[in-house]
């Protein structure tokens, strides 16, 4: 749950949930564990098609939202079924709790429900006497701990069976034993009665499907069956985004809400309940059945064009699984209620801008939710959508309108890059490091040491590449170079051994002189406006150019020119040509030198370095591009070891490191860790913030290992 | 129509990797005959294994105490079949009980049933399950016994959609997919079988073709 009120007292919560050793163990261990079980429950399955059917029947669903509540409450009441709609979380408690007040109901029995939580429909019952167990495990662990879930299948991911077994001994008012299958039992002993007592019981629901006004539920334990069993009176409280039109297209869903969620093909239980079933304990014999349908903001945000998508969620809880930061910091600081990814997102929605105005800038751009995502919600592109719309709604930080200004304005700021330049000349290192960092860094951020500013940048450097024989006489095709802020004044290197490769392969090169920075620091820091004002920019710069490709060599770079271009300007119907034209032709520099020159392998017969690789998180999941670094390494002849979780973050994510310096240092660490066990002297990566994180910890880890991009590495080969 | 052999062989391999007990009888009598053998050799109460010893609550404990005898209940068994099975149970001292599973919520040893329909892809059981005595055969036994017709076993879930339509067009129904033992990784991800519903599964594959 989110408290804090400032930016501050929330890094505060963070940089406590990494001390806190316990749950840093569960979760590297399930972060390595996920991604092997995932794998196996949808091998010899196309993922892509199963998700996009998700995607597709959940879309088309939610289009008509309004149309299938009314034939399921239909279809429900002419069965017996009591159906509800609640506009907002206080009245579906309410609607609750009256129906336990009008059947006498004292004790109630819940199953695992997330739109439970969101309401908080615990302490609204409590409040009114009611006496309230929760059945499923690891919710009861936390309902006794007074704490809200960390993860949204795993709720008490972050404890121990020490911790477990001192709660049951409080509970059963005797000391119990630390074995994990012993405190289960104790559990199904202690909750046994619980179930037998209670005469109401609480659910979710994973589907509600309108032609039969049937529920469809979810569970590994059990509970939720004898939850909708045992009681006279069953309540199922249901987020309208669960209403599908038939059978079949839950069936769909379930194919992959299990897989992706705990790499499960089917969950042990999955229970489809249809109108008021048989009970003994009911007075006609029959159970009093009632569904609570949960507004709290669905219906507008259905019809949302942009934030539509965010109800495709199936609470498979796979965003977190893979997120970094999650890995690092846990559910208590990586959402509200709702956790991970979507939890960024449905906090905003569901529980308001306060709660999500600090969680939004604690995503560090991966996309590793992205990909894994059961339904194919654009995750990372939304969270920068809500940052962006909450600086709109509030204030904009001094820091980041100046940035945004900075930005928008090349020649400010690449005057700034050189002033800046001159005055580093006492704290430059020979090596290129920074001796100490600069005062406006607190000591947060010295896990890693930073580059000095380059003294001639690659575009000062361009006038004399470009008067060469080479570049007048090439016949191949025609590239116009986009540098990246990093590269061109810091890493020109990075930029001249790119050109060197692409010349030496007979491409012609271009650099329009106009370009600046891609924007997306602008993006991360919420700037939406000046992001577009650098895009328009750029696309302007390079438009004049007769060119085939424009290559980076800075995969960040790459997949924002790519994919958030045509996003930034999709409300503007006279650029939207001009910026489709100028994506289409953006290609990240391993895919053009693979894929378009198709270059040869060496013929050089000297033994190559052994090599490891760390894929940028927006070269293997932002531009798609898995193989082709792997390929140039090998045909230039290095002897490559590929490193444990190759495509896992390094944790620089551009601003992000500058604002959770904690975050990412701990992400480094373990980045850095799974390089060091492959015994590789080199490691290449493709871009440059990646180098910059990689060779900034490994420099002050004092490893022995070099860093370069992979156009360095490769130039050298030639 | 021959068993379909691939499909037969996909669902005893998806079953077995979720801890269900694949089992195969040529006649209901020898089913029979396999889940007395089973009540008759298994403990009284096999939550023994795991707990029995530690103390509850007195509420809890309370509970436990009234679960003395082995008790088997086998609800959808036609009025034949269940004194077939009934017979057999005697001659072992195990109490086979029909109805009335709301008086054994503390536990019985076997709940013996019918499945209705089987998935290969993922190992499942289908049982319609809106009669409460068997519904809670299935949820309250330590170990379910499901006795499946080899001929029912269908490749994917949307294969029965027209069947499972037919049974939620009806003004009540229950139905339950069952893959399985009942299971949690809840405290430190560590798998443990068992924890609300059946600590074993055991599928009696019936030769009917």
């Amino acid at each position: 749950m989110q408290t804090a009120t400032t930016l501050k007292e929330y890094k505060s919560e963070v940089d406590k949930a990494l001390n806190n050793k316990f749950q840093r163990k569960a979760l590297d261990n399930f972060a390595r564990a996920y991604p092997v079980a995932r794998a196996n429950a949808f091998a010899g399955m196309e993922i892509d098609q199963l998700i996009q059917k998700v995607a597709d029947i959940k879309g088309q669903a939610l289009s008509r939202l309004d149309e299938l509540y009314a034939q399921f409450k239909a279809n429900a009441e002419q069965k017996g079924i009591h159906v509800h709609l609640a506009a907002d979380a206080d009245e579906a408690n309410r609607i609750i709790a009256a129906i336990a007040k009008n059947g006498q109901a004292k004790k109630v029995v819940k199953s695992k429900s997330m739109t439970a939580e969101e309401t908080l429909l615990n302490h609204h019952l409590e409040a009114q006497g009611l006496e309230v167990t929760e059945t499923d495990l690891g919710e009861w662990i936390i309902q006794l701990r007074h704490e809200g879930p960390t993860h949204m299948v795993m709720p008490a991911i972050h404890l121990s069976r020490y911790q477990v077994a001192d709660l049951f001994s409080d509970v059963t008012g005797s000391k119990q034993e630390t074995e994990i299958e012993r405190l289960v039992k104790v559990a199904r002993r202690e909750l046994r009665q619980k179930f037998v007592e209670a005469d109401m019981g609480v659910s979710g629901a994973n589907f509600a499907l309108a032609d039969t006004a049937t529920i469809g539920l979810t569970t590994n334990e059990g509970n939720a069956r004898l939850v909708t069993t045992l009681p006279r009176i069953h309540v199922a409280l249901v987020g309208l985004d669960k209403l599908l039109p038939t059978l079949a297209d839950a069936l769909h869903v379930n194919r992959v809400l299990p897989r992706n969620a705990t790499g499960q093909a089917i969950t042990s239980y999955v229970t489809w309940i249809t109108g008021p079933n048989p009970c003994a304990s009911g007075e006609t014999g029959k159970k009093e059945m009632h569904i609570v349908f949960l507004d709290n903001g669905r219906r507008a945000l259905a019809k949302d064009p942009v934030f539509s998508q965010v109800l495709r969620c199936v609470r498979c809880g796979a965003c977190a699984n893979v997120c970094p930061v999650y890995r690092m910091v846990g559910g208590h600081q990586l959402g509200h209620i709702y956790i991970g990814a979507i939890g960024l997102i449905a906090t905003y929605f569901f529980h308001g801008r306060d709660k999500a105005k600090n969680l939004v800038q604690n995503c560090i751009n991966c996309g590793a939710c992205k990909a894994v995502c059961a339904a194919g919600i654009d995750l990372p592109g939304l969270i920068k959508e809500i940052h962006a719309r909450i600086q709109d709604e509030t204030d904009h930080p001094l820091s980041s309108v100046l940035l945004g200004k900075l930005l928008g304005n090349r020649s400010l700021f690449h005057t700034l890059l050189r002033t800046a330049q001159k005055a580093q000349a006492p704290v430059a290192k020979k090596n290129g490091f920074m001796r100490h960092l600069p005062l406006i860094f607190s000591k947060a951020h010295n896990f890693r040491a930073l580059p000095a500013i380059a003294k001639f940048p690659f575009r000062d450097r361009w006038p004399v590449i470009k008067k060469t024989k080479k570049t007048a006489r090439a016949t191949g095709p025609r590239v116009a170079l986009f540098a990246g802020c990093v590269q061109d004044f810091v890493y020109p290197e990075q930029l001249e051994a790119g050109v060197a490769l692409m010349q030496h392969h007979g491409a012609a090169l271009s650099f329009p002189m106009d370009q600046s920075c891609c924007g997306l620091p602008a993006m991360m820091m919420g700037e939406k406006s000046a992001a577009r004002e650098v895009a328009r920019r750029n696309i302007l710069a390079m438009h004049g150019e007769k060119t085939d490709h424009i290559v980076t060599l800075c995969a960040s770079c790459a997949s924002h020119l790519k994919h958030n271009y045509p996003k930034l300007f999709a409300d503007d119907p006279a650029m939207l040509n001009t910026v489709q034209r100028f994506a289409d032709k953006v290609i990240a520099f391993s895919t053009f030198m693979n894929d378009v020159i198709k270059i040869p392998e060496t013929t050089s017969a000297s033994a190559g370095t052994k090599t490891t690789y760390h894929a940028p998180c927006h070269l293997c999941r932002g531009m798609g591009e898995k193989k082709a670094p792997g390929e140039l390494i090998r045909k230039a002849g290095l002897d490559f070891v590929p490193a444990k979780e190759e495509e896992t973050c390094c944790g620089f994510g551009g601003s992000f490191s500058g604002k959770f310096p904690q975050i990412s240092s701990q992400i480094l660490a373990t980045k850095l860790a799974d390089i060091k066990a492959t015994g590789a002297e080199l490691l290449v990566t493709e871009c440059p913030g990646c180098v910059m994180q990689l060779r900034g910890g490994i420099e002050k880890s004092g490893m022995n290992i070099d860093v370069k991009h992979i156009a360095e590495a490769m130039v050298k080969r030639l | 129509m021959t068993p379909d052999h691939a499909l037969i062989e996909t669902f005893t391999e998806k079953a077995e990797a979720v801890s269900a007990r694949i089992i195969r009888v040529a006649s209901p009598m020898e089913a029979f005959t396999h889940a007395a053998g089973v009540c008759d050799t298994k403990q009284a109460c096999q939550r023994l294994v795991s707990g029995c010893e530690a103390s509850l609550s007195e509420k809890a404990d309370a509970l436990c105490e009234t679960k003395q005898d082995k008790v088997m209940a086998a609800p959808n068994l036609s009025d034949t079949a269940f004194s077939d099975l009934e017979k057999i149970c005697r001659e072992k001292s195990i109490r086979l009980i029909k109805d009335n599973l709301h008086s054994h919520l503390a536990g019985i040893d076997i709940g013996f049933t019918w499945a209705d329909w089987a998935i290969a892809e993922t190992g499942t059981l289908v049982i319609n399950s809106t009669s409460e005595d068997l519904r809670l055969s299935t949820m309250v036994s330590e170990i379910h016994m499901a006795l499946l017709p080899v001929s029912r076993i269908k490749a994917s879930a949307l294969d029965l959609t027209e069947q499972l339509g037919a049974w939620m067009s009806a003004p009540a129904d229950y139905t339950a997919f069952i893959t399985g033992a009942s299971r949690t990784a809840d405290i430190e991800r560590v798998l443990a079988l068992g924890v609300h519903g059946p600590l074993e599964l055991h599928i009696l594959l019936l030769e009917d073709n």
